[in-house]
């Protein structure tokens, strides 16, 4: 891993080969990839990833993986609901205000049974339905969101060996736009982490 | 314990049995597979398999017939009026209420399973999660046919929401009916996407192996261009957990709600607290009876015995005598209230309906949901398949009942004596009836079809090979992650 630590900024990556997208390596077994990664991670390398068929316990430390902020933003995503929902139903049942939502709309005061226009506790059990919808909505897209996905096309689907990543082989992927990546002294570094093969991904 | 060696009996013929409860043992949840390939190849050659099996084409043609009904039903009904159904005076809700409240029911043990147990770490759920809930979803659909048709007026349906109208009305929210349209709404939405987000990887499978043009652009698409990265998979899993978080109280609110449009009402029979939890235990109590009656033949059919095993339908039936027992109980508890109630009209409510006009109905409910169950305390029975399928069935014959019984005896017997009628279902009402159950079948069918009926990616994260200590057998590991696996399944 010195190799590829010391002395990187003179040659760019691009010398090496324009349309490069990186390098993968190959490995058969979870215990394998996560020694590989704690490696990787140690070099300094920013612009990596490991590609598995399913997670694997463990990877996310070997990796230095941040934890994602999406609970938080979902939490918002959720209050959201609940006040949309309050809103909701108090305008429409409890007031006779007029406002402009795409057309003018008038609330209508409904008088049930002699009970209170403002009836919160029976407004509760929509405010808590818009409160789950609103949060699982805002859970899914920002997932895939912040993932970037939908992207139907990626440069390592190029890779045939690639392909087994769904069904039961491991990899390590180092971009080539990561400052400290040099096509041969990556490749040789990669080599030396006990992979099944090394290959090169262009882009 | 870091590592489950493998089964050594695996080595000498295959295992089958694997429903043993010796603590210091762990069985294995898949059997006769030590690759994670081996999965893979399993579960997708259902998908790929370019002949369909002539039962799976039987059963098809038998729903979809079933599914032609309904459609010609729904049709008549809309044409003619709600009148084509039994419906009388006193008695205006029946097959059509008893449908929804069955079908919504039915949805109950996927959630159950796949967020209930998830939180749980119920490892065992991988087997069976993703059949349980495409069932959820497809029972909702059933189940949100039956408020639409029976409006009458099935054109102005839109009244149900929130929607500015030429009238300048607004739905009342005071109403569990207008409740209960959030409630299954929110319910199938966050279902879909639960179901939809566990599938992702596994439909990028598919992708990954799919040989033709069409196969890989369908998968493809709906893979999202899944490619199995760890940064993903960290995001993933907060987000899967979140939904199961969420869908968690969803899914005891959503019965809950259902229940309210009888627990609000005054009608004795209806009015009455126990509901919301009674209904809560019945809905999971049929739904996973559901889940052992698709279970059974779909295992067969499709060669996957090795992946839903012995154990998990053991596990399964465990759950149907415990929901069995609560919902005996809530019966037995409302008996008890309505003596201990003083209430004339209650006390009457519940002697009708066990010895009134409709005490056959009332007798095949007690039979199929309380007796039947209590035949799984024994394993043998437990761990038959012929027995525990027909037992299956029953029990969802009696749910059904059960809601009958809650719905019809409760109206046609009210208050005042001269307003009593009796129901009879028209040829339409048991049409609509065996029509929804050939729009689940189809869906059902199409589903186990084309689309990866066993979640893959999770059986292979809980096989003891997806351990990163699972080679270093003495324990020489050199990283320090904590490996939280002690509490896995018991049960």
């Amino acid at each position: 891993m010195s190799a590829t630590s010391k002395s990187n900024v003179t040659a760019p990556a691009e010398s090496e080969g324009k349309t490069m997208y990186g390098l993968i390596a190959e490995y058969e077994t979870p215990a394998d990839l996560i020694k590989a990664a704690q490696q990787v991670r140690d070099a300094g390398f920013k612009w990596w990833d490991c590609c598995t068929p399913f997670p694997v316990h463990g990877l996310d430390k070997a990796m230095g993986i941040r934890t994602t902020i999406l609970p938080v933003l979902v939490f918002f995503a959720g209050m959201t609901g609940t006040m949309v929902a309050f809103c909701l139903q108090t305008f429409t049942n409890a007031t006779d205000f007029s406002l402009w939502a795409m057309v003018w709309v008038t609330g209508y005061p409904f008088l049930i049974s002699g009970k209170p226009l403002m009836s919160l506790p029976a407004f509760i059990p929509v405010m808590f339905e818009l409160t789950i919808l609103f949060s699982a909505l805002s859970t899914f897209s920002l997932m895939f969101g912040f993932n970037g996905l939908p992207r139907l096309y990626h440069p390592l689907f190029r890779s045939k060996r690639f392909r087994r990543v769904t069904d039961d082989r491991f990899f390590i992927v180092i971009e080539a736009r990561d400052p400290r990546f040099f096509q041969g002294r990556t490749k040789a570094f990669l080599e030396s982490l006990n992979p099944l093969s090394v290959e090169v991904v262009e882009d | 314990m870091t590592s489950i060696p493998l089964d050594p009996r695996s080595g000498s013929g295959k295992v089958t049995d694997n429903t043993a409860s010796d603590p210091g043992h762990r069985e294995p949840l898949v059997l006769n597979m030590d690759r994670f390939s081996q999965v893979t190849q399993q579960v997708c050659q259902v998908a790929e398999a370019r002949r369909t099996p002539m039962a799976w084409y039987i059963v098809f043609a038998f729903s979809l017939g079933c599914l032609g009904l309904l459609g010609f039903c729904v049709l008549y009904l809309i044409l003619t009026g709600v009148g084509v159904w039994g419906l009388n005076n006193p008695v205006m809700w029946a097959f059509d209420i008893t449908n929804f409240v069955f079908w919504v029911g039915i949805g109950h043990a996927g959630t159950l399973i796949s967020a209930i147990l998830f939180l749980f770490r119920q490892k065992w759920r991988t087997g069976i999660n993703r059949f349980a809930e495409a069932m959820t979803i497809f029972a909702v659909i059933c189940a949100g046919l039956f408020p639409g048709i029976h409006v009458g007026r099935v054109w102005v349906v839109y009244w149900l929401f929130p929607l500015p109208n030429q009238m300048e009305m607004w739905p009342q929210f005071r109403s569990p009916l207008l409740w209960d349209v959030f409630a299954v709404g929110t319910y199938f939405t966050v279902s879909l996407l639960f179901w939809y987000t566990g599938m992702v990887p596994d439909l990028a499978t598919l992708r990954d192996r799919a040989k033709g043009k069409i196969q890989q652009i369908a998968y493809g698409a709906f893979a999202l261009g899944w490619r199995g990265s760890n940064r993903h998979w960290h995001r993933y899993e907060r987000a899967y957990l979140l939904l199961a978080a969420l869908s968690t109280p969803l899914v005891l609110s959503v019965h809950s709600v259902v229940s309210f449009d009888f627990a609000t009402s005054q009608l004795p029979g209806w009015h009455t607290t126990i509901f919301p939890p009674y209904f809560v235990a019945g809905a999971i109590f049929s739904g996973f009876a559901m889940v052992v009656t698709l279970a059974v033949p779909a295992r067969e059919m499709f060669g996957l015995k090795d992946l839903i095993t012995i154990r998990h339908l053991d596990n399964m039936n465990k759950i149907i005598l415990v929901t069995g027992c609560m919902v005996g109980y809530a019966y037995a508890m409302e008996f008890f209230i309505a003596w201990y109630s003083g209430a004339i009209y209650e006390k009457f409510a519940f002697l009708n309906r066990a010895f009134g006009q409709y005490w056959w109905a009332y007798l095949l409910m007690v039979s199929c949901n309380v007796i039947t169950p209590q035949l799984f305390w024994f394993k043998a029975i437990r761990t038959s398949i012929p027995i525990m399928f027909v037992l299956s069935l029953l029990v969802n014959v009696g749910m059904w009942f059960e809601r009958f019984v809650i719905i019809v005896s409760s109206l046609a017997n009210d208050f005042l004596p001269s307003s009593w009628d009796v129901f009879v279902p028209t040829w339409v009402d048991i049409g609509t009836l065996v029509g929804s159950f050939g729009l689940f079948m189809v869906l059902f069918l199409l589903f186990c079809r084309f689309i990866p009926m066993i979640a893959i990616a999770e059986i292979k994260a809980v096989m003891p090979q997806a351990d990163p200590h699972y080679h270093d057998h003495h324990g020489s590991s050199d990283h320090d992650e904590e490996h939280g696996e002690s509490e896995e399944a018991k049960s």
